[in-house]
């Protein structure tokens, strides 16, 4: 490799770990992404055109053609893309580079005529980059399924636990045969990389929905992995570096993700949450009456009342409403009414999806609260509007030892004079459990889909 | 177990790099906002593109008449330039709103 090639690789290696480390504070994540950026373009420009071999020209057109080809894919889609759609769009592109690691170590493999007598670390890097590039890949495609909905149902096979455990050691096992025999059978090539994606799917399939980001997470991580593995391969320091710090870092986020949902890794990996939720029901009916509200009457109410906070939630962000509660916002403050978000860490899709999503629609960063910040002032407020928000208002966590969120960091909403929540209907939230806070006598329900029912209050609001 | 002691001897040096890349990734992610998160996530996996150097050196060594193993690398650098160009578009994007309202 030419010394001028392995100074760029050099360079863009310091851009990721300093680009990564940018992009872990407000003021300085713009930059981050731009400098790691520019440090991927400096390494894809000089792999291509820093070489010592003889390349025919046909292979730069089409690797030019290739890269043009996925450019404008790649911006058209990220340019396009709702914000709300952000977590998907994230598990997509995850599998793209997934299937990417696994294509060069079938080429790879194919492409070797003495599979026999090559090393056997060297097989071994090339199974796993296989491997590990499937799982990502059919996983990554499953978790976008599930987020946009068109893989709806959480499927549980009996007793998948163990089914998923012998499958993983089935395709290490299997690997480790393929290594020991030197086979250059592309039938067990294939069969590795059916096992791989056939993994990756029966891994995702039983986890919630709303468990998804961490999935994704662990996902993003394992591609880092892959990209890393197959660095080795081919001795190339950028790819190794970038993958592993890809890798380690994912791993990181995806605890502290973990952490802001109070859950573990393992309760998301294997579940425990829907077990215990199933025995919750039916227990509703000791919960008392719910009220319900209409538009008019919480426009009155919010007319007339000096402190509002709004707890937005999953269901906003899935109506699209973000647009149309900063309106609401917007309004209220016109009528001297103090209008506050109470951003809860997990709001939304995803850790931090909410404030993207908020931001997209202009709302002031300085009114998103958050929760620890806010917590004390639900006191003052004369109305708090729960937005497709459950789990996360829900005083269970607080006062019933016995629910699985018990210990969950919530919003204390309930210290508030009143309490709108608009929902679209009494079903559960993803932990699957009754909210008392529904049928405490200061709340009111407001059903229907959030746009519709913040524009119907919007209309109210502007009425008055 | 004769093999991975094989392999640390023989690659003493990639063995450091693992095991220093990995605390490097772990201690420049700590203690991140969980307003970062999302964008964070992003960007990673815009990083973990980084797959698509390989994919071009698949194509570069290939024989220009293997077609199977020009139209896999072909597929591995599309698929690869999308997880890269994508990745960092939406990450900026995201990042663009932010930076907007401060």
């Amino acid at each position: 490799m030419s010394i001028l090639l392995s100074i760029i690789y050099l360079i863009s290696t310091v851009t990721f770990i300093v680009g990564l480390k940018k992009l872990g504070h407000p003021e300085t994540a713009k930059s981050g992404n731009s400098i790691a950026a520019l440090g991927m373009g400096l390494a894809i420009v000089g792999t291509i055109f820093i070489n010592d071999i003889e390349v025919p020209t046909i292979i730069y057109v089409l690797i030019g053609l290739a890269i043009l080809v996925g450019s404008i894919m790649g911006w058209l889609i990220a340019m396009k893309v709702e914000m709300t759609k952000m977590p998907e769009l994230v598990s997509l592109f995850n599998g793209f580079g997934g299937a990417s690691a696994a294509l060069i170590g079938v080429v790879e493999f194919i492409g070797n005529d003495n599979i026999a007598g090559t090393e056997a670390t060297i097989v071994s890097t090339i199974l796993s980059a296989i491997a590990i590039g499937a799982i990502t890949f059919s996983g990554s495609l499953v978790a976008w399924g599930k987020l946009n909905g068109s893989l709806k149902s959480v499927v549980k096979i009996p007793q998948y636990n163990i089914i998923n455990n012998l499958v993983i050691i089935g395709i290490v096992a299997f690997s480790a045969f393929m290594v020991i025999t030197g086979t250059d059978s592309q039938i067990l090539l294939y069969a590795l990389l059916g096992a791989g994606l056939l993994y990756g799917v029966l891994f995702v399939l039983p986890i919630g929905g709303a468990d998804m980001p961490v999935v994704i997470s662990l996902l993003n991580s394992l591609t880092g992995i892959a990209a890393a593995i197959t660095g080795i391969l081919y001795d190339n320091m950028v790819m190794l570096v970038g993958g592993i710090l890809v890798g380690s870092a994912g791993i990181i986020l995806t605890v502290a993700m973990c952490k802001a949902m109070n859950r573990t890794l393992g309760s998301v990996i294997f579940g425990s949450f829907g077990a215990s939720a199933v025995a919750e029901e039916g227990v509703n009916k000791t919960l008392g009456t719910i009220k319900k509200t209409t538009s008019s009457d919480t426009a009155i109410m919010m007319n007339y009342a000096q402190n509002v906070i709004i707890v937005p939630g999953y269901g906003l962000a899935v109506a699209q409403a973000q647009h149309v509660i900063h309106e609401l916002e917007e309004i209220l403050t016109g009528k001297g009414v103090n209008v506050k978000y109470a951003i809860h860490p997990v709001a939304g899709r995803m850790p931090g999806h909410m404030n993207v999503l908020l931001a997209e629609s202009n709302v002031e960063y300085s009114l998103l609260a958050e929760m620890d910040d806010i917590n004390p002032q639900f006191n003052n407020a004369d109305v708090v509007l729960v937005v497709g928000a459950n789990d996360v208002v829900n005083p269970a966590a607080h006062n019933d030892p016995a629910s699985p969120i018990y210990g969950m960091p919530i919003l204390d909403v309930e210290n508030a004079k009143h309490i709108v929540v608009n929902k679209r209907s009494m079903k559960a939230g993803y932990a699957g459990i009754e909210n008392e806070l529904f049928y405490n006598s200061k709340t009111s329900m407001l059903f229907g889909d959030a746009k519709d029912a913040l524009t119907e209050l919007v209309g109210e609001l502007k009425g008055m | 177990m004769n093999e991975l002691i094989e392999f640390i001897s023989n690659n003493l040096q990639i063995t450091y790099i693992l095991i220093l890349a990995t605390f490097v990734g772990i201690e420049v992610i700590k203690s991140i906002p969980a307003v970062l998160h999302t964008p964070l996530m992003s960007g990673a996996n815009a990083l973990s593109g980084v797959v698509i150097v390989g994919a071009i050196l698949v194509m570069l060594h290939s024989d220009p008449t293997d077609y199977v193993a020009l139209a896999l690398g072909f597929i591995a650098v599309v698929l690869g330039v999308l997880n890269v160009v994508g990745g960092f578009a939406v990450t900026d994007r995201m990042l663009e709103m932010f930076k907007k309202k401060k």
